[in-house]
């Protein structure tokens, strides 16, 4: 019985200092290749979604909520549940807008404006550094437990329609996408994983 | 003045041949080989494979080096190739469909776009309008409707580009289309020239060769590393044209200096052989003029019949020469009355065979049956009555009696195969039975010229774009451009649930390019006046969050396109709409309109449910509408005419049969002139099937020409056996050269790697040289029965 405990307190021991070994390690590591490593090997499958989004031609802001659904590398669904039923769907270069029957498709190729925002965040839950770093200059701050990437466009011409969007999280999660547009407008997501 | 009117009139008829031949247009493109008087649905399709918008697609690929580097070649040519006047259109995938004419749909949206109606321009209509566009502000694709949201609440200007969108695009490799496995950069341009137009596709492929080269020097780098292919109706019209020429002159070349060969070996007279040929020149020249005159264009492949003329008219100049016995001159009265009566029955029969080719009702056979019926003629009148004059006194070729006896000696053997050829025969008829469903192909593709390597490009592009094959589509024929419009219209309402169940994938319409008039008046006249739509605005967008105040730009538009005079092609005028329209509605001739519908499957690569589309049609009751499948369409015809092709050739056949009985007045000596023709074609059909070749429309030619040639050798059997014995050798020698030098020409064909020519020239080769063999086996023996011959001269 004793002798149980004290291997189980021993074996608690050794995870404990594995743990802390590993977040050391990690720490001594933290940066944008290893979050992109992190995210790209854990990326998400389903999640909730609450976004607020302001925009200055409307009189208040939008609420919505509802699933989101990340297929790596390059599909993301977005389902909105509230206040009605729409289906977003980004996949390769086509977005797919879906509402009450009628639906519009935007080809990202066409409208760099709407490639943008997507693939600010399909290409953080992708963890696909190289698909970021080919729109915007990526910084990252905090630790691995509390982080902060803020992207920016490289070019000027898209900087003029975004100016920067700042997702933040912790580990493998991604917890919060904040947009903010050159023109004022801004979205702000908040995501919690289901389980 | 007896010996030189003939010359006289010969080299005047040479002249004016020459003259016609100088002012001839040669051409390449398959629509020859269409029929000369179709129904309206069957010239509506040749018109459509000739100048349609179908035609007039250039696919463009770029290979080797990388993908961004191919994509920076993809830009660079697009934008040099939208700069050239001699291309209608292109599109790289940068900027797909017609968003670049964002602008113009934005101004024209209420006259255009498929959703403006009274309902929802109503309250309730524009309450769901505007929350959907509310909504898509709040999505990703909110940037692109923001810029407009003021003036275009209902979202008019994004549904008339949503509905003009093709139905299957093509995927994307760094920005620019892409082939499925992201090898090759692609883009679809269209020309101005149509299809048929080749020298205009020409200029246009120069054209495209000359940017892509520009383009690589401008990126430079390893820009060289990349390679242009290209596709298209009127590329492959280019390309099949310089490879018919390009065979066309080798082979004929070639097969001239073969024949030549051939026969300077046997004459040793350099003299001999250039007056041997003054035949075949004649003939050659007589029958291009003919060709010219009668159809008014000649084309290639009739050309490539100059080789197989060669092979038949040198014959008639070595049966003078070498007929000829010792210490007489070659065509001299004896010449005549003992060969000639031969020669001129074998040229009768030809030509009683070419003739169900003129009687085809295919342009392009027709072509081929006049020139060959025509060249005949010529080089026979000049053998007969030009060359002997030309020849000089005491000209004798070389003796060929030696020889002959050795064949004469053979010829007896030959008999000894009679129950060979018998047996070979039957088994080729058992064949040609068993395997009659098998016998004859009946896709219009086994005429094609384009190498089959050409065509899995192209068909590998077209998938690769998913691309409408533009195969399918439904006609509309009207009196007027608004009638034809109305109908188009009429035609898509029909469409649309079969879009929506599923069973078609999409359908273009000029109408979505540009609407009736009586549409877009009806449109507008659905728009409110400014007082009624600020009324209906303020309930409409209780609790949304959009004050109707702001929409005061939105109000003003509608006010302002209620009083715009309507979309006509003039205001398309230079916008990418009209290069789309202009491949989607023709005003022929006649002063008729056709609207073409183009079909796109559900899937790309399936077939389109026909008979949904033909009842959808019918329960519509849409006037002139009709649904046109192309592909089936034109093996429609070309079977059909390959059956009356066929039924001609019975035809020709009988004509044959009752020539030589007019001739020879013998059942039994017709029995055995025709028995090694006969052998001879069921054996050359049935090895052809043996082998795995479907005999095509050309094959049938091919055994016409077999027909042609061979019933001269066995007719020269036939006057051995009934007429005096003397001069059996050398009739024996002429026989022999006569048919080496056929199968030395048409073998030399059967190399070509164009099927038409490969077809003639297997087709022959083989026929000839089996023919004369089964001629000599089942002929009489020489000197049969001189009794009965004279009787019968």
């Amino acid at each position: 019985m004793s002798s149980r405990r004290s291997r189980l307190a021993l074996a608690r021991a050794a995870a404990l200092a594995l743990a802390l070994l590993a977040c050391t390690a990690a720490r001594a590591a933290w940066n944008v290749d290893a979050l992109m490593a992190l995210l790209h090997a854990h990326p998400p499958k389903r999640a909730h979604f609450d976004e607020q989004k302001s925009v200055s031609i409307l009189d208040r802001p939008l609420d919505s909520s509802g699933e989101l659904v990340f297929t790596p590398p390059d599909r993301l669904e977005k389902h909105v549940t509230s206040p009605g039923e729409e289906r977003i769907v980004a996949d390769r270069d086509r977005l797919v807008v879906e509402r009450g029957g009628r639906r519009q498709v935007v080809d990202f190729r066409e409208h760099p404006e709407v490639a943008v925002l997507i693939e600010s965040i399909r290409g953080t839950l992708a963890g696909d550094r190289a698909a970021l770093e080919r729109i915007y200059d990526l910084s990252l701050s905090g630790a691995q437990g509390s982080w902060r990437l803020v992207l920016v466009p490289r070019e000027a011409s898209l900087r003029s329609l975004v100016a920067r969007v700042a997702i933040e999280g912790s580990g493998a999660e991604v917890q919060r996408v904040e947009i903010e547009q050159a023109d004022g407008d801004r979205s702000l997501m908040q995501i919690r994983p289901e389980k | 003045m007896r010996r030189a009117l003939p010359v006289a009139l010969w080299l005047l008829a040479l002249a004016l041949c020459a003259v016609q031949v100088a002012r001839t247009r040669f051409v390449a493109d398959l629509s020859s080989f269409l029929p000369a008087a179709p129904t309206p649905e069957q010239r509506l399709l040749v018109d459509e494979l000739r100048e349609g918008a179908f035609s007039r697609v250039m696919i463009l690929a770029i290979e080797g080096s990388d993908a961004a580097t191919r994509a920076r070649l993809s830009r660079a040519l697009a934008a040099r190739l939208a700069a050239d006047p001699r291309f209608a259109s292109v599109q790289d995938g940068a900027a797909e469909g017609f968003a670049r004419d964002k602008d113009f749909a934005f101004a024209h949206r209420y006259a255009l776009s498929p959703e403006v109606n009274a309902q929802r321009f109503g309250e309730a209509g524009l309450r769901a309008a505007i929350s959907d566009t509310i909504s898509l502000l709040a999505s990703p694709a909110g940037a692109l409707v923001k810029p407009l949201v003021l003036r275009d609440p209902t979202g008019e200007t994004l549904a008339l580009l949503e509905s003009l969108r093709p139905a299957h695009a093509p995927r994307s490799v760094e920005g620019v289309w892409a082939s499925p496995d992201a090898t090759r950069a692609l883009l679809v341009a269209t020309t101005r020239a149509g299809g048929s137009d080749i020298d205009g596709q020409a200029l246009a492929m120069e054209d495209a060769h000359g940017a892509f080269d520009a383009a690589v020097r401008e990126i430079g780098a390893n820009a060289s590393a990349a390679r242009l292919l290209m596709t298209g109706p009127g590329v492959l019209s280019v390309r099949s044209r310089s490879l018919v020429k390009h065979d066309v002159e080798r082979f004929s070349v070639l097969g001239l200096a073969i024949v030549a060969t051939l026969l300077l070996l046997v004459y040793r007279s350099p003299l001999a052989l250039a007056l041997g040929l003054v035949p075949v020149a004649t003939g050659a020249l007589v029958g291009i003029a003919a060709v010219s005159l009668g159809f008014g264009v000649v084309h290639g492949i009739t050309l490539g019949f100059g080789t197989t003329l060669i092979g038949e008219a040198v014959d008639y100049s070595i049966y003078l020469f070498v007929q000829a016995g010792r210490g007489e001159r070659a065509g001299d009265a004896a010449w005549l009355a003992r060969f000639w009566p031969t020669i001129r029955l074998g040229v009768l029969t030809s030509i009683a065979g070419f003739s169900a080719l003129l009687f085809s009702g295919l342009p392009g056979l027709a072509q081929l049956g006049l020139y060959s019926i025509a060249g005949l003629a010529a080089a026979a009148l000049a053998t007969r009555f030009v060359l002997p004059r030309l020849l000089p006194a005491r000209f004798q070729v070389r003796d060929l009696s030696a020889p002959g006896h050795a064949l004469e000696s053979a010829a007896r053997s030959a008999s000894r195969l009679r129950a060979g050829v018998a047996a070979l025969a039957g088994a080729a008829l058992v064949v040609l039975l068993v395997k009659h469903a098998q016998v004859w192909d009946p896709d219009i593709a086994s005429l094609n010229p384009v190498p089959a390597a050409d065509r899995a490009l192209d068909a590998e592009l077209r998938a690769a774009l998913g691309a409408s094959d533009a195969r399918s589509m439904v006609i509309v024929r009207a009196s007027s451009e608004q009638a034809a419009l109305e109908g188009a219209e009429r035609a898509g309402r029909a469409l649309d649930p079969l879009v929506e169940r599923g069973r078609l994938g999409a359908y273009q319409s000029p109408a979505r390019f540009l609407p009736s008039l009586a549409t877009q008046r009806s449109r507008l006249a659905s728009l409110p006046d400014p007082a009624t739509l600020r009324a209906r605005l303020k309930p409409a967008l209780a609790g949304l969050a959009l004050r109707p105040e702001r929409l005061e730009p939105f109000v003003e538009d509608v006010a302002h396109a209620r009083e715009a005079p309507p979309v006509t092609r003039a205001t398309l005028a230079g916008s990418s709409f009209a290069a789309a329209l202009d491949g989607m509605l023709f005003h022929d001739a006649a002063g008729g309109w056709t609207a073409v519908l183009g079909l796109a499957p559900e899937k790309p690569g399936t077939p389109i449910d026909a008979r949904a589309v033909r009842e959808a049609l019918a329960k519509a009751n849409v006037a002139g509408a009709s649904f046109l499948d192309l592909k089936d369409e034109l093996d429609r015809l070309y079977s059909g005419y390959l059956h009356r092709a066929l039924a001609m050739s019975a035809i020709g056949l009988v004509a044959i049969v009752a020539l030589l009985f007019l001739a020879l007045r013998s059942a039994s000596r017709v029995a055995t002139v025709m028995a090694p023709l006969a052998a001879g074609v069921a054996v050359v059909a049935a090895a052809h099937v043996l082998l795995g070749t479907r005999l095509s429309i050309l094959h049938l030619v091919g055994l016409l020409l077999v027909v042609a040639v061979g019933s001269n050798y066995a007719l020269f059997f036939d006057r051995l056996a009934f007429a005096a014995s003397t001069g059996t050798p050398r009739t024996l020698a002429s026989l022999a050269l006569a048919n080496a030098t056929t199968v030395a020409s048409f073998g030399l064909l059967a190399f070509s790697s164009i099927p038409v020519l490969h077809a003639i020239g297997s087709t022959v080769a083989a026929g000839a040289f089996a023919t004369l063999v089964f001629a000599a086996a089942l002929a009489r023996e020489p000197g049969y029965n001189c009794a009965a011959s004279g009787a019968a001269r």
